[in-house]
C-alpha cells in the first residue's frame, strides 16, 4: 500500500469553517498569497484562476473538479480520492464560496469506476453532516457535488476537452480563448481544478499561506504529491517539497542507479543521470507529479516506443500536427530500433516535433513530442546506427 | 434483434432518460449504462437515445465511436483491459497478455465466440507502482503474473456459471 501523504493530515473541515468565515477576496487572497499553482502539471496560479471567475457575473457557475487522471506513470489522484476525498470535497466548497457557484462535479475517469461507490458515500455523509446542501455549517452558503463518469479518453484531462463530454461530445478541446473561468460548462463560468490543487487549497485555508509556502521555492512554493513507479526499490506516493532534486528524491525511492527519469509523465521530459542535480519545480523541471525511473538496462527506444502508442491512440484526431505527427514519431523510432534512420531524416523528425510544439491546438500535440526530442538529444549514441542483433 | 427486445431495449433506455435526464448533459451517462447493459450500443440503440435528447443519431455515433468505454461493437460480459503503459510495461505486461491470449485462444482487441470474454488494451489505468494492472469490468487486479490469469479466469467463469440463466448485467463479487 502506498504510504499516506503526512502532511495533508489537519483538522477535519478547518478550512471550509475558515472560508465561511472570510468573504471572497479574502479566500482569493489567501491562496494567492500561499503560491498555490495547478497541481495538474501546467502550473496555472490557482488564485488567478479562482478571481477570473469570481469577476465573472453570471447566473450559475460551476466548480469542476478534474480526476481524468490519465498521465502515464500518474496515480496520486486516485490515492488522493481514496484516502482524503473529504479534503478534496473541502476545496470545492471553498472554491464554491471563492467565485459564488452553487454547483460543483467530480470528473472521475472511467477507469476509477471501483472509486465511484466509496465517493458517493462520503458526498451523501456530507450532506447529513450539513457540509454540503443548503445552509452550509449555518452559513448562507449553497453548494452540492455530483460525480461524472469518464467514458474512456486521456484527451479529457485537458480542461476544455473535459467540459465537451460534460456537455456530451466528443472531449475535443476548444480553441483558447475563450477560457472555462468566462465561457465554461453550459457556457457558465467555471474553473476546472486538479484533485490535488484543490486538497491544498483546504489545508491552505486551514493552516495560512506562510504554512504553505515556508517549504518550496520562490516560484513554486510548497509542497506536492509525486506518483513513483518503475526501477526503483520503492515505488508509490511521496510527498515532497517543491524544488527537490532529482538526485534527492531517487535516494528517497531507492533507485540511486537510475540511468534517466522520465518526469511529467509521457507528455514530460526525460532527465539523464548527469543532470540528477535539476530541481523538480515549474522553474526547472516542471511535471504533475509523474516520476518514472529507468534502470542501466532499459533500452530508451522501447519507452519512446511505449509512448508514441500511447499518444498515437489518444490523440482525439482534431489537429494534423497531432494526429499525423505522433505517428511519423513512432515510425521514426521503429526505424530506429530496425537501425535504417539516416541522420538527416532524424532531424526532419526533431523538425516536425518542434512544429507540433507550437502548432497543435491544446497541451496533447504541444507536449507529445516533448519525450522523443529529449532522449533524442540526450541519448543519441544509445539510439544511433542499431543493428538487427541489438534487439 | 428480435421486436420484442427491440421494444424492451427502448423501454429501458427511455427509463435511463427519465432517470438521467433528457438534455445532451446526460448523453454519456445514458451511453455508459446501455454499454453495461448490452455490452454493446448498437444503431437502434443509438436512434432511440438520439430521438430522446433531441438529437441526431449521427450526434449519438460521434460520441460513441470516440471513447474507448463506448463503441458499438459487441463485447464480452466480462471486458478484460490490459494496462500497456511504460511502467506495466517495465513490469512484465507483455507475458500476462500472452498467457491471457492463450488461455482465452483469442487475441487482443477480439471476443470469445461464446460472447463471455473479450480482451482490450487500455491506457495506463492508474496502477503505475502495483502493475502489471487489468481491469476485468470494474475490478481491478494488480501484479498480475501469467500463472494468475487462470486463476481470475476461472474466478469469472464461476460467476457467469451462477447467473449465466439471467439476462442482468453480471459483475464480479
Amino acid at each position: 500500500m502506498s504510504p499516506i501523504p503526512t502532511y495533508f493530515a489537519q483538522v477535519p473541515e478547518a478550512g471550509l469553517k475558515a472560508a465561511l468565515q472570510a468573504d471572497r477576496p479574502e479566500i482569493i487572497s489567501q491562496i494567492s498569497a500561499s503560491g498555490l499553482k495547478g497541481r495538474g502539471g501546467a502550473g496555472f496560479p490557482t488564485a488567478v484562476k479562482w478571481n477570473f471567475c469570481a469577476a465573472a457575473q453570471a447566473e450559475r457557475k460551476f466548480v469542476l473538479c478534474n480526476a481524468d487522471e490519465g498521465e502515464p506513470g500518474t496515480f496520486k489522484d486516485r490515492v488522493i480520492l481514496m484516502e482524503h476525498a473529504d479534503l478534496v470535497f473541502e476545496g470545492m466548497t471553498i472554491a464554491a464560496k471563492a467565485i459564488g457557484a452553487k454547483e460543483g462535479i467530480l470528473f472521475l475517469r472511467g477507469e476509477y469506476s471501483y472509486l465511484r461507490g466509496p465517493l458517493e458515500e462520503t458526498l451523501a455523509r456530507r450532506r447529513v453532516n450539513n457540509l454540503l446542501g443548503r445552509n452550509i455549517l449555518g452559513t448562507p452558503l449553497e453548494f452540492d457535488i455530483r460525480i461524472f463518469m469518464g467514458a474512456g479518453a486521456y484527451i479529457c484531462g485537458e480542461e476544455t476537452a473535459l467540459i465537451e463530454a460534460l456537455e456530451g461530445f466528443r472531449g475535443e478541446p476548444r480553441n483558447r480563448p475563450p477560457f472555462p473561468v468566462d465561457t465554461g460548462f453550459l457556457g457558465y463560468p467555471s474553473i476546472v481544478n486538479n484533485v490535488e490543487t484543490l486538497a491544498w487549497a483546504a489545508c491552505i485555508m486551514a493552516n495560512g499561506p506562510q504554512w504553505f509556502r515556508s517549504v518550496g521555492t520562490e516560484k513554486s512554493t510548497g509542497r506536492k504529491i509525486f506518483s513513483i513507479s518503475g526501477d526503483c526499490a520503492k515505488p508509490g506516493v511521496y510527498e515532497f517539497p517543491m524544488g527537490i532534486t532529482v538526485a534527492a528524491l531517487l535516494r528517497e525511492v531507492g533507485g540511486e542507479n537510475a540511468k534517466a527519469v522520465q518526469i511529467g509523465g509521457a507528455s514530460g521530459q526525460c532527465v539523464p543521470a548527469r543532470d540528477f542535480k535539476r530541481t523538480i519545480a515549474f522553474e526547472d523541471i516542471p511535471t504533475g507529479g509523474s516520476v518514472i525511473v529507468f534502470g542501466p538496462h532499459r533500452d530508451m527506444l522501447d519507452v519512446l516506443e511505449n509512448f508514441l502508442e500511447f499518444f498515437v491512440d489518444e490523440s482525439c484526431g482534431q489537429c494534423t500536427p497531432c494526429r499525423l505527427g505522433n505517428r511519423k514519431l513512432l515510425e521514426g523510432v521503429q526505424m530506429l530500433q530496425a537501425g535504417t534512420c539516416s541522420m538527416s531524416y532524424l532531424k526532419e523528425l526533431c523538425a516536425l516535433g518542434q512544429t507540433m510544439q507550437v502548432a497543435s491546438k491544446c497541451g496533447l500535440g504541444q507536449a507529445s513530442p516533448c519525450a522523443f526530442l529529449s532522449v533524442v538529444d540526450q541519448f543519441r549514441e544509445e539510439i544511433m546506427g542499431r543493428t538487427l542483433i541489438h534487439n | 434483434m428480435l421486436m420484442t427486445e427491440r421494444e424492451r431495449m427502448a423501454a429501458e433506455i427511455r427509463t435511463l432518460a427519465d432517470k438521467l435526464g433528457h438534455s445532451r448533459t446526460s448523453l454519456i451517462p445514458i451511453l455508459l449504462e446501455i454499454k453495461r447493459k448490452y455490452h454493446r450500443i448498437d444503431s437502434y440503440a443509438m436512434q432511440v437515445t438520439g430521438d430522446l435528447l433531441g438529437i441526431h443519431p449521427v450526434e449519438v455515433h460521434s460520441v460513441v465511436s470516440f471513447y474507448a468505454f463506448l463503441g458499438e461493437h459487441p463485447q464480452g460480459r466480462f471486458v478484460i483491459r490490459l494496462c500497456r503503459t511504460i511502467s506495466c510495461d517495465m513490469q512484465g505486461k507483455e507475458r500476462v497478455r500472452r498467457q491471457l491470449e492463450n488461455d482465452l485462444g483469442i487475441r487482443m482487441g477480439e471476443t470469445t465466440p461464446d460472447g463471455s470474454f473479450t480482451l482490450e488494451w487500455a491506457n495506463c489505468m492508474g496502477m503505475c507502482d502495483q502493475g502489471p494492472a487489468l481491469l476485468v469490468n470494474d475490478r481491478l487486479f494488480t501484479a498480475v503474473t501469467p500463472e494468475k490469469v487462470h486463476e481470475i479466469l476461472e474466478e469469472c467463469r464461476r460467476v457467469f456459471g451462477v447467473h449465466a440463466a439471467e439476462s442482468k448485467e453480471v459483475h464480479l463479487v
